[in-house]
């Protein structure tokens, strides 16, 4: 893990230094003198050779310091725990929403297998992977911020309404514990949009692994003698089909993540949502390459965890891994 | 008595192929009666290919000409998509979009097909440090969720369509390495595999004639469940000003241009995405279809099979 960490760093860091812009004019602004900008470059180690660069990065890497972003003037791991929880909370909330609406479909869909029914579930999942994001949420902008004008256009607050202090960072969370009511709602109808948008994609790849593991539990045994015993479908459903089957939707997490990465990406652009991938994009566009490689780096080091957790979750999940 | 023998071995020839052409209908048949979906996949991708290839031949207007008496209008029956904000008739984009989509799934597919299968029987065949090194370097590719590398490249590069594919293409190419590096890993084992080496066979030789033969249908089968996917990370990268740049036809490139006219012109970001995603979804249809088809371990999740 610690290896491929550290490819990480080696492959963003030389995408980085090839950035076309060069950064130390961009930082000085269009008048600034050749001299200034040397100095810049000076002040920021750009002069130096780009082994130089790299082990000093590394050893800043360290320490947990990320550098500074030339566009915000703050340090970048502070921009990206400002905007992480924004984040967060979007993708978490479309992680919930499209597991629990997929697991409805997948199990209905498994019990109904080969009907009318089947079919339509199948197509609905295939069909939120295809469906591209931000085709999606400027669909859901046009229908219900445009024509009905039920929900706001973007952002994660209306404009006037302080943000309640800060606890957790997730806005509907912190807005509760609060008991600013009034805040609350509003956090949440911002919501709606971008999280129907992501819970989509989330839906689509769950329902696929669940409906396929619900028709792999409903064929074992042990729940042939579950039946059996009499105990009712609702509890066979629970206690021995569900359980068993979520075992696949775990190892998926990594699939997921990497889904939900790119949504949140185009998403958060669409909604102007303050998030990590908004960040990121502007960071691209204005080659602020401290702000894009300190992102990037977190969301692939993000990744690897993820992937590494699901690993260990596996192992420990299923007990049959350990002798095979 | 040469004529007489190139001519038995003309009517071979033809009776091979006709007996191939007759296989390949049957098999199409029976892919089709096999599921509902699937005749709905073959439809959609038939017709997205027909389109690409001579949808300019029924375009009314060159998708880049101007007509300033009639912009922003909405659909009708001269402009069946409407137009835009310089009267470019969007029916004639949305058919040239078509055609670059196809185009640039092509091309990346190709790329990375190529490079990660030969990649990855090479690592299969060598085995030791080789396969160790070519490993390590599909991780450092497979340790980036692949649309944030793919747009990390991207920006690096410059935004350009041409950048975006090669940004997809070093994106994909990994995990066909990793595909075609499983498989040749328990094809080399095979009796035909040994038989062929104790004959005298070369590694080239058993490389490209035993081989690449038999991880061609399982690659073929991630080949077509990867377009979709190459389809759609090309638009959200055109979208978002990373790949093709206006006034490019191309299918993300015409819906961020449109995204201006959201409130006064619907037409204009709907129904591009609309072609988008039903291409997107014919082949992610034909995808899922054929892993079902030819995994027979699944067959029976199909839908057309019940217990």
């Amino acid at each position: 893990m610690v290896f491929v960490l550290w490819g990480v760093t080696l492959v963003t860091f030389f995408l980085s230094r090839v950035v076309p812009g060069d950064p130390a004019r961009l930082m000085a602004g269009p008048q600034a003198s050749p001299g200034a900008i040397a100095n810049l470059r000076h002040i920021y180690g750009l002069d130096k050779p780009l082994l130089v660069q790299y082990g000093r990065y590394l050893g800043d890497l360290s320490r947990l310091n990320l550098g500074v972003s030339f566009v915000t003037r703050r340090s970048v791991r502070t921009d990206i725990a400002t905007y992480l929880p924004a984040t967060a909370e979007l993708a978490g909330y479309a992680l919930i929403v499209g597991f629990l609406l997929a697991v409805v479909t997948a199990t209905v869909s498994a019990y109904r297998r080969g009907t009318a029914t089947d079919v339509t579930g199948r197509l609905t999942a295939i069909g939120g992977l295809s469906i591209p994001a931000f085709w999606l949420a400027l669909l859901l902008q046009l229908l219900f911020h445009v024509q009905l004008g039920w929900f706001p256009l973007g952002g994660r607050l209306s404009p006037g309404v302080t943000p309640p202090s800060q606890i957790t960072g997730l806005l509907t969370v912190d807005s509760l514990l609060t008991g600013r009511f009034g805040d609350f709602a509003d956090a949440a109808s911002h919501l709606v949009l971008p999280v129907t948008t992501l819970a989509l994609g989330v839906y689509g790849l769950m329902v696929r692994i669940i409906r396929t593991s619900v028709i792999d539990a409903l064929g074992e045994e042990y729940v042939r003698t579950a039946e059996a015993k009499g105990l009712s479908r609702w509890r066979v459903l629970r206690r021995h089909v569900l359980r068993n089957a979520m075992l696949p939707a775990v190892t998926v997490l990594g699939l997921e993540f990497g889904l939900l990465a790119a949504g949140v990406f185009v998403v958060e652009s669409v909604f102007q949502w303050p998030g990590l991938g908004n960040y990121t994009f502007n960071a691209i566009h204005n080659s602020d390459y401290s702000a894009t490689l300190g992102a990037t780096l977190v969301i692939a080091a993000m990744y690897v965890v993820v992937n590494l957790i699901v690993d260990i979750a596996y192992l420990y999940l299923d007990p049959r891994i350990r002798y095979a | 008595m040469t004529d007489r023998a190139a001519a038995v071995e003309r009517g071979r020839q033809e009776r091979v192929a006709a007996e191939r052409l007759r296989r390949a209908t049957r098999a199409v048949g029976s892919f089709i009666s096999q599921s509902r979906l699937n005749g709905l996949a073959v439809a959609i991708v038939a017709l997205v290919l027909l389109v690409a290839a001579f949808g300019p031949l029924i375009a009314p207007q060159s998708p880049d000409q101007p007509d300033l008496s009639f912009i922003l209008q909405g659909p009708s029956v001269h402009h069946w998509f409407g137009t835009d904000n310089i009267g470019r008739d969007l029916f004639s984009r949305v058919l040239a979009g078509c055609r670059i989509s196809v185009e640039v799934a092509i091309i990346i597919l190709s790329l990375s097909v190529a490079l990660g299968t030969i990649l990855g029987i090479v690592s299969g065949l060598a085995g030791g440090l080789v396969d160790e090194f070519i490993m390590r370097i599909t991780d450092l590719f497979l340790a980036f969720p692949g649309f944030i590398l793919a747009a990390a490249i991207a920006a690096t590069l410059g935004p350009s369509l041409p950048h975006t594919v090669l940004a997809l293409a070093v994106v994909f190419w990994p995990w066909y390495t990793r595909l075609t590096r499983g498989q040749v890993l328990s094809l080399r084992e095979r009796e035909f595999v040994l038989a062929s080496r104790l004959a005298g066979g070369g590694t080239l030789w058993i490389a490209t004639r035993h081989l690449v033969r038999n991880v061609l249908p399982i690659v073929t089968v991630q080949v077509s469940l990867d377009v979709g996917y190459a389809i759609l990370s090309t638009s959200s990268l055109s979208f978002l000003s990373l790949g093709a740049q206006p006034p490019s036809p191309e299918w993300g490139a015409i819906i961020t241009e449109g995204r201006s006219y959201l409130q006064t012109a619907w037409w204009w970001t709907t129904i591009p995405g609309l072609a988008l995603a039903l291409t997107i979804l014919g082949f992610n249809l034909l995808g899922d279809g054929l892993r079902d088809w030819i995994d027979p371990r699944l067959r029976g999740s199909l839908g057309g099979v019940q217990e």
